[in-house]
């Protein structure tokens, strides 16, 4: 690990000389090989966007395939080419698309597009810094990801198609290439693209955490922290501490593969023929993936829980309710996060009393949980609301939440659990409460921080519209799911039509494909906001939300370094929405408490 | 090279920013290290597990490795001293055992070969594979130690290295001592579990 090699550019201080400097950078220093946090943040978000299309993409072709089992898709050969065999999609490539979609959305899109580009562009304007830790490091970060990414893109185009053993890769049947196509180079690809990744994310969370400890400026506290930031200082965390843990199985899992050992193998017999791995046990790498397995949930959904913090109390015009009973739960989930991971394996034989300990534990997370609902409706609660498109995905993002938490709280039950185990209920649950709810989070944060990316302002008109195209989607997809996997639906079968108890549903099935593409089809008005703003948008200011914190005391678009002067001073919390006797209705984070005499609250009289 | 970008900030945790990302590089290598010997217990508590004796020469690598770590105690506190010419020879001293630790745990797995003791294969038993892993794990860490080490003796050579320029040899001290503490928690762990 050579450190020395992490150099900052000292330039970056002198923030005069440096203007003139940063003219003269070539449109790769600039644009591509850029150390600048700000345009990291935008590589992440595109590559995040880019992602979300094609895992979105594979999805809708799967829910193709479950809503009209009997239709012939002869007219997806131009796309899938040899996948569709005389109109239906081959079986094995079906398993290699939820795979995939799962990988792609948990890892590529709601890791590394949310956390990449959050953290990135919000840590060092939120605590008050020119850039992050190490730029160097940072750059690193994003093109070992770039480099997973295409790695993990070129094996949904090799000839025995990507991995297909489900996003979680169990063995033995993703070590073993003879018992499916795509555990043969598909999976090679898959954990090599997966190593990479793991260490494109120690690299970003060891920078996040080094700049949100060391990098904040004078007078942010822990405790004037935003929400966001202590958010995202805990994903990282949680990244620094999980991801080594799914290195190494990912690298026990590539010598069982490649080097004939058998951590994970023993007594196999495939057509008949007896294999020589011995002595190894398949649960032993269920341990180890969940325990990163777990933790990475709350990798997606806390960046999320921060983002919409933030833009609730901004859009409420009302402080935060319970700042610090926010960072505590933040804290409680994050350290919860490390011993509920069994939950994950009620069936797989273990020990009931284990399995009664890891749900008492996974059941305490509703706790904090509850906390942080709580208190997103107490600061929702008689606010002065202003419906901004982003505003309307957090609060969508709360309800998501909540529809989905509630049904966690089922499924931690280990009795429940041995019904419901990989149904269409656990299908509902997690995209709910982490799938749809994190992506809720992704576009509350788009929306908002817009204006500071780009220089302009997205269209709200078509913003409302593409809420609530797809707020209605994600519930008309979901609930139903619930249902089916009450009934005892397994998730990840190719077709049900044969099992006399499913077809009932064939209905159900039916409507939920529909859903699911008029949800997709409405992810296209977001990408044509998007774009068509980045270019043409209505002209931004440098505070059009009337926030407090202190990204938008910086010029519409900040350059090099962020903030053209000095550093600002931080004074006081980041929530002094509405506050009685002020002449605005927010106080930025940066007005000393002596300019606001008239408002200040008698324990605030000292610092004036 | 030395990150001044805290300068004007508020520099609350008054510790460099790069020897607090060496510290966190530091503990996700301990997170791996804990994944494998965790996984090392578990299985092994499944039974079908090969008992078989450690090669004896582990034992001089890890007093090797403890030697090494004095040497590069040596280098830093004659860095402070600015007695460069000790600086260099302690350094190439570091350099010089680092390599003889690697060397001696190569004979380690030739003696494992030569008692059947298979990394993977049909003779294979985790048992086996598992000490494979973590001595070839543990070696690589040593390799980008190794690496760290040759950039600083480099940079002692043309005089980079002394009591005001401090930053670099602190971090290898510190990641080469981390190396060294690792080795010696693995050779315990396989010592107490085999």
């Amino acid at each position: 690990m050579a450190s020395t090699d992490l150099s900052i550019n000292t330039d970056v201080h002198h923030a005069h000389e440096e203007h003139e400097e940063h003219h003269h950078q070539n449109f790769f220093e600039k644009y591509i090989f850029s150390q600048d946090h700000k345009v990291i943040a935008k590589q992440f978000l595109f590559m995040g966007i880019m992602w979300a299309f094609i895992g979105g993409f594979l999805s809708i072709l799967f829910r193709m395939q479950l809503g009209w089992p009997e239709a012939t898709y002869t007219f997806l050969e131009p796309i899938l080419g040899g996948w569709v065999t005389n109109g239906k999609i081959d079986p094995e490539f079906y398993l290699a698309m939820v795979t995939m979609h799962g990988t792609i959305m948990i890892f590529f899109v709601l890791t590394a597009g949310l956390s990449g580009t959050f953290a990135n562009f919000l840590i060092p304007l939120q605590i008050g810094a020119r850039d992050m830790a190490s730029g160097f490091m940072n750059m690193l970060s994003f093109w070992i990801f770039f480099l997973a990414s295409i790695i993990m893109l070129s094996s949904l185009f090799i000839e025995t198609g990507p991995a297909a053993g489900g996003w979680t890769v169990y063995p033995p049947l993703s070590a073993l290439p003879q018992a499916i196509k795509g555990s043969g180079t598909g999976m090679t690809l898959w954990l090599i693209s997966m190593a990479l990744f793991i260490v494109s994310q120690l690299l970003a969370g060891i920078n996040y955490i080094t700049t949100v400890i060391n990098l904040r400026t004078r007078g942010m506290s822990m405790t004037k922290l935003p929400l966001t930031i202590w958010a995202l200082l805990l994903t990282a965390i949680l990244g620094v501490l999980s991801f080594p843990v799914l290195f190494s199985a990912a690298l026990l899992l590539i010598f069982d593969r490649s080097f004939g050992t058998s951590f994970f193998l023993s007594d196999i017999y495939i057509a008949g023929e007896a294999l020589a791995h011995s002595g190894g046990t398949p649960i032993l790498f269920q341990h180890l993936f969940w325990f990163l397995g777990h933790p990475e949930v709350y990798i997606v959904i806390l960046p999320a829980f921060g983002i919409v913090s933030e833009v609730i109390a901004t859009n409420s015009r009302k402080p935060i309710f319970g700042y610090r009973a926010m960072i505590g739960s933040l804290l409680g989930i994050s350290v919860l996060s490390f011993v509920v991971w069994a939950h994950h394996m009620f069936v797989t034989g273990m020990n009931p009393f284990l399995g009664s300990v890891f749900m008492f534990l996974t059941l305490i997370i509703a706790v904090p949980s509850a906390v942080k609902v709580f208190n997103w409706l107490a600061t929702l609660w008689r606010g002065n609301i202003r419906f901004t498109t982003a505003m309307l995905f957090a609060v969508g993002f709360v309800s998501l939440f909540i529809s989905g938490g509630l049904t966690g709280i089922i499924l931690g039950n280990s009795a429940l659990d041995i019904q419901l185990h990989d149904t269409y209920f656990v299908v509902a649950h997690f995209h709910l409460v982490m799938g749809a709810a994190a992506f809720f989070g992704m576009f509350t944060g788009v929306y908002h921080w817009f204006p500071k990316m780009f220089g302009r302002m997205m269209d709200e008109k078509l913003g409302a519209v593409h809420f609530w195209m797809t707020f209605i989607a994600v519930y008309l997809v979901f609930m139903p799911m619930h249902y089916i996997g009450i009934a005892g639906f397994p998730r990840r079968y190719y077709a049900w039509t044969g099992f006399e108890s499913f077809n009932t549903f064939t209905d159900l099935n039916t409507f939920i494909s529909l859903a699911a593409i008029i949800g997709f089809s409405a992810q296209f008005i977001f990408l044509f906001n998007f774009i068509y703003s980045i270019l043409r948008g209505r002209r931004a200011t440098e505070n059009p939300w009337h926030s407090n914190t202190l990204e938008w005391t910086t010029p519409v678009l900040p350059g090099h370094g962020n903030w053209p002067g000095p550093l600002p001073t931080v004074y006081r919390w980041p929530y002094d929405y509405s506050k009685p006797g002020a002449p605005e209705d927010y106080i930025p984070q940066t007005v000393p408490f002596s300019q606001t005499q008239s408002s200040n609250m008698p324990q605030e009289r000292d610092l004036e | 090279m030395v990150a001044k970008i805290n300068e004007d900030a508020n520099d609350a945790a008054g510790v460099h920013p790069l020897k607090f990302a060496l510290w966190l590089i530091i503990i996700s290598i301990i997170m791996m290290f804990a994944a494998f010997t965790s996984a090392y217990i578990v299985r092994r508590a499944e039974g079908n597990w090969l008992e078989f004796d450690l090669p004896s020469i582990l034992a001089l690598n890890s007093a090797i490795i403890v030697l090494s770590s004095i040497t590069m105690q040596l280098a830093y506190f004659s860095a402070k001293k600015n007695n460069l010419g000790t600086l260099k020879m302690m350094l190439l001293l570091t350099v010089g055992l680092g390599t003889a630790f690697l060397i001696g745990q190569w004979y380690a797995w030739g003696d494992l070969v030569q008692n059947n003791i298979y990394f993977g294969g049909s003779g294979a038993n985790p048992a086996g594979s598992f000490i494979y892993v973590l001595t070839g794990v543990h070696g690589f860490h040593i390799i980008t130690g190794l690496i760290f080490l040759l950039i600083v003796l480099a940079s002692s050579l043309r005089y980079k290295i002394h009591s005001k320029k401090m930053l670099r040899i602190q971090l290898c001290t510190i990641y080469w001592h981390f190396l060294g503490g690792l080795w010696l928690y693995l050779y315990f762990f396989l010592l107490l579990n085999h």
